[in-house]
């Protein structure tokens, strides 16, 4: 790990004034993810900003009946917030369904949104990787990818985003809101995330130095009847290898509205609304369920090593919505 | 005199808990030194090939660095077996991940910032890292770990194969594993003249001293090796690692005292792994499932630097009685890390590929798989003939099948649901060796009324410390409080490592031996005179006198699963192992070791595998988040008994040993429960979801 600067400013303008003129300045949130990067040489920051004095640990209401979550806000504090469990179990559920009890204390809801692949080529300075030095080469398609994209990958990229959190946040249609230099602005999770193509290290669309101030779940009633389910290869601690954030409103045996997305698919949370479109309107049945769950996998380009999340994902699919249906 | 029996058998607290709980208690990363300066290891980026450069002038120049250690600079080493210690002294790669550079400094983070910058240029050469089952390049090797026959033939397996009744010709397959001890590997050296002094993170400090002397071409008496707490091993810490060395040459470079160790990324390459393997196994029996024939052919890797050739079969020359037996081992030397002991290393993969296959000759034969494996029960050894100083596997199934409630199973498999799971059960049989090594110790009696024992034992975690205590309060007939037992130093003399199950076995030996001795000379003086009293002991006579007996320890594992039908997750909410071991010293940590070895057990049926990249040639997802280990919410229920068996053929106490043989077996009761869920039968670990989805 190289030396690097530390800063913990408590007014906004400060930290976005350092970023703007600190080059190689990087934001630190809970440091559950960046560090280890550090440690690893993937980062290589000259200063950090740690984020966590600024006013943005609140979970309040917002207009328009949804609520606003901080940036600041730990992962644990938000899967404990009563309005979030009542509204919105689905993002109570992703956020518990990931890393441990310690990790979720420290990391921060801004954080989570921010964080990188876990594609082992990535994380390995001594391979090429074209998120990490573009151009050099992605190894993990002939390589290992058993846990890597079927969805909106590219030649160039087929790293997975590791968060449940933003799963969850992308059925929600959540909002975030941030700071940028030119100001604030507020960008909807769906236009949040960019997919690789030929620039897979630009993962959002935040300019350089934006500072995530909130993410707004706006009002939605049906999301109080969702879940989450996550399959990953051992109980606890371990990165999705399929998940479903799932909101569903039946009634009479039809569905109404339906929120669906998917992670441990795709370079970003995968919204599915190829499957949105097949269900609403029609019945809720496990029949239904499976056709809306293949309209979207039909689209998927599984590798070598990773097929498997085909059937898993119809599962997942599938399951969760005749769980909701059984909870409705 | 009497030697009556107080305090061995007992649950007694670790003796050094508190001083672990507390901090007090010193690791060997973290003893103290004036002028202590910092190693950090470079590894190749390459898995075959030669160094051409390293720009040590650039290195030199980074703040705090004292040394940059190359081929080129490093002093010669004396030449030893173990290639993997003979650092930096040519320019050739033989595996990702090898030392190239050791880079010193004044702080930590200034050496391994240094090392991180360190630019090394290569000729890279073609690797070969893949093991096949078709490898061009397969032999056989001269022995196997430690220096077991190679192959194996009692009778005509072929002929018994074509009598038989019935057939199981299967392929198994386990992948590489690590260690991965949660102490990392970690060594401080420091010279005084020629003489040696290393703080040493080790599973047998006479071993790392022996090496040491010979590595550097120094005299034993001159090198000390102290590992008084160890923070874990499971095998990657029973001989000297290439961190003691780089210490110790730094140390002697720079004339001061340096430190090296490990990070966990680096132990990935640096301190050994279990072999991956590839077993094929074939049975044949009668209608009833009695075996006509077992032939168990593995193939396995080592490195281009040293043979470790692990003993895979050596499971099936103990296991079952069989006029036809036939066992055979095959290795290719890969440009890989050298695999080396792991856990119960043969037993371990060689179960989940024997106990497997009787699950699948049970089902074939439409016998319960405990009463084929009765029906199959050895009167002597199957390998030798050698008669068993005793065996009591019977006894183990049966009392296990009663605790686990065994009788009321359905054999038909994917017939159990609750909801979106599927239920199944499964059991399979353990063994390992119960041997003993010589080992020698000393006994004090102080004039104060303490005993201080010292001998080179380590206690690697598993209690190996308190139960010594207890074995030498119990000769001495004093309470625990008045027994001080030193361990960990190699100045007290020759003792065996903590592997191979044989730690206690051995040290116990010694210290009885010791004991006795001692009570004796009390006697003799008619008390303790003012000086105190000294008692040595050496076993290597005693076990030279041994009689040629099997000495094995067995048992018999059981393991409920519930399979997601949705997702191919595996959960197991019971597992219960049942073990004839010989005298248990102390009933808490035995307990402590056989459930680690259980939980071990379930975690390579499900989780652990360390992937191969073809490309690059290492293992690639060298940390703990991306090589899985069972975490707490894997682990449910794990139910340990044992028997209480004697056997007067082993050692004075009766000691078997239970290091390893927890995880011998667990893998296969767990693929064995998972087919009677599923009907799916599983043959290569681990068992993921994904294997399960797409059987």
């Amino acid at each position: 790990m190289r030396e690097f600067g530390y800063e913990r400013p408590t007014q906004p303008t400060d930290a976005l004034a350092i970023l703007g003129r600190t080059s190689g300045a990087r934001y630190l949130g809970g440091g559950t993810n960046l560090v280890d990067l550090m440690k690893l040489g993937v980062e290589t920051p000259s200063v950090l900003v740690d984020v966590t004095a600024l006013p943005y640990d609140v979970i309040e209401e917002a207009p328009g009946g949804g609520l606003r979550v901080g940036s600041c806000v730990r992962n644990s504090d938000l899967a404990a917030n009563l309005a979030v469990r009542r509204r919105y179990p689905v993002l109570a559920h992703a956020v518990l369904a990931g890393a441990s009890g310690q990790l979720r204390n420290m990391a921060t809801v801004g954080g989570n949104l921010l964080q990188r692949t876990r594609c082992s080529y990535f994380q390995d300075v001594t391979k090429p990787c074209n998120k990490r030095v573009p151009g050099s080469g992605c190894p993990a398609r002939e390589g290992e990818h058993h846990n890597l994209a079927m969805f909106g990958a590219s030649q160039h990229c087929i790293a997975t985003h590791p968060s449940d959190m933003a799963v969850a946040l992308a059925a929600l249609d959540a909002v975030v809101h941030v700071s940028e230099p030119a100001g604030p602005r507020e960008v909807p999770l769906a236009d949040f995330y960019r997919l690789p193509g030929d620039e897979p290290q630009r993962e959002t669309t935040l300019d350089p130095g934006a500072l995530i101030t909130a993410v707004e779940l706006p009002a939605l009633p049906l999301a109080a009847n969702s879940r989450y389910r996550k399959a990953r290869e051992r109980a606890s601690y371990a990165f999705a290898i399929g998940s479903v954030a799932a909101a569903l409103d039946v009634a009479d045996g039809v569905v109404r509205d339906v929120r669906l997305a998917l992670g441990a698919v795709a370079p970003v949370p995968w919204r599915a609304h190829l499957a949105e479109q097949a269900l609403r309107g029609g019945p809720a049945t496990e029949h239904a369920f499976r056709e809306a769950a293949d309209a979207e996998l039909a689209g998927a380009q599984p590798l070598r090593d990773n097929r498997y999340k085909v059937p898993l994902v119809r599962n997942l699919i599938v399951r969760t919505l005749s769980d909701l249906v059984d909870a409705s | 005199m009497t030697t009556l029996s107080r305090t061995v058998g007992a649950p007694v607290n670790r003796v050094e808990g508190k001083a672990k709980v507390t901090g007090e208690a010193r690791y060997a990363a973290e003893f103290p030194l004036t002028r202590l300066a910092y190693g950090w290891v470079v590894q190749a980026t390459i898995a075959r090939g030669r160094v051409l450069s390293v720009e040590e002038e650039a290195g030199m120049r980074m703040p705090g660095v004292l040394a940059v250690i190359t081929h080129g600079n490093a002093p010669r080493l004396q030449v030893v077996d173990d290639g993997e210690l003979l650092v930096l002294q040519d320019e050739q790669v033989h595996y990702r991940g090898q030392t190239v550079a050791l880079v010193v400094a004044s702080t930590l983070e200034q050496a391994r910032a240094a090392a991180d910058a360190l630019r090394v240029s290569y000729a890279a050469e073609p690797h070969d890292v893949l093991l096949s089952a078709d490898h061009p390049r397969l032999y056989a090797p001269d022995h196997v770990n430690p220096n077991y026959p190679t192959d194996t033939l009692t009778g005509d397996v072929e002929a018994g194969m074509a009598r038989a009744e019935v057939t199981v010709d299967e392929t198994y397959s386990t992948p590489a594993e690590h260690n991965n001890p949660m102490e990392p590997h970690s060594s401080t050296a420091q010279w005084d003249g020629d003489r040696l002094t290393v703080y040493d993170s080790n599973q047998g400090a006479t071993r790392v001293h022996q090496q040491l002397a010979q590595v550097f071409g120094l005299d034993r008496s001159t090198v000390r090796v102290l590992s008084e707490h160890v923070g874990g091993g499971f095998g990657s810490k029973g001989s000297a690692r290439p961190q003691t060395v780089l210490a110790a040459m730094a140390a002697r470079m720079l004339d001061r005292p340096v430190r090296v160790t490990l990070s966990r990324q680096q132990q990935f390459s640096m301190v050994g792994y279990r072999t991956p393997t590839i077993q094929r196994v074939r049975l044949g029996a009668d209608r009833s499932g009695r075996l006509a024939a077992l032939d168990h052919e593995v193939f396995e890797q080592t490195s281009t630097l040293y043979e470790f050739a692990e003993q895979t079969a050596l499971f099936s020359r103990v296991m079952y009685a069989t006029p036809n037996l036939r066992t055979r081992h095959r290795l290719v030397a890969l440009d890989v890390p050298t695999p080396r002991w792991m856990r119960a290393p043969g037993e371990a993969p060689g179960s989940f590929a024997l106990e497997s296959a009787m699950d699948e000759l049970a089902e074939a034969c439409a016998v319960d798989p405990i009463e084929l494996r009765v029906r199959n029960d050895a009167a002597v050894e199957p390998e030798g003939g050698r008669p068993f100083s005793s065996r009591n596997l019977v006894a183990c199934l049966s009392e296990g099948a009663s605790r686990f409630g065994w009788a009321d199973r359905d054999p038909r498999p994917a017939t159990r649901r609750d909801g979106r799971w599927l239920i199944g059960t499964g059991v399979a049989a353990s063994t390992y060796p119960a041997r003993s090594a010589p080992s020698t110790a000393s006994v004090s009696a102080e004039a104060n009324g303490a005993f201080v024992v010292r001998v080179t034992a380590a206690d690697i975690g598993t209690g190996a410390r308190t139960a010594l205590t207890q074995v030498a309060a119990d000769e001495l007939g004093v309470p625990l409080e008045r027994v001080d037992v030193r361990i960990g130093d190699s100045d007290y003399g020759p003792a065996m490592i903590a592997g191979g199950s044989m730690g206690m076995a051995s040290w116990s030996w010694a210290v009885v031996k010791a004991c006795r001795q001692l009570r004796a000379d009390i006697d003799e003086h008619g008390g303790v005179p003012d000086g105190g009293l000294v008692a040595r002991a050496d076993t290597a006579d005693d076990i030279a006198a041994q009689a040629n007996l099997a000495r094995h320890g067995f048992g018999a594992q059981f393991a409920e699963v519930r399979v997601d039908v949705d997702t191919g997750e595996i959960r197991v909410p019971r597992l219960l192992g049942v073990f004839a071991v010989g005298r248990i010293i102390n009933a808490k940590t035995a307990r402590s070791q056989l459930i680690g070895g259980m939980t071990w057990g379930l975690s390579m049926a499900l989780f652990e595998e360390s992937v191969m990249d073809a490309e690059f040639g290492d293992y690639l997802n060298h940390d703990l988040a991306g090589y899985h280990v069972a975490a707490n919410a894997d682990v449910q229920g794990i139910d340990v008994s044992w028997l209480d068996e004697h056997d007067d053929q082993l050692n004075p106490l009766g000691v078997k040993g239970i290091g390893e043989i927890g995880i011998v077996g667990t893998a296969a009761a767990i693929a064995n429960a998972v087919y009677h869920a599923t009907g799916h039968r599983q043959r290569h670990l681990p068992i993921r979801p994904d294997r399960v989805l797409s059987p």
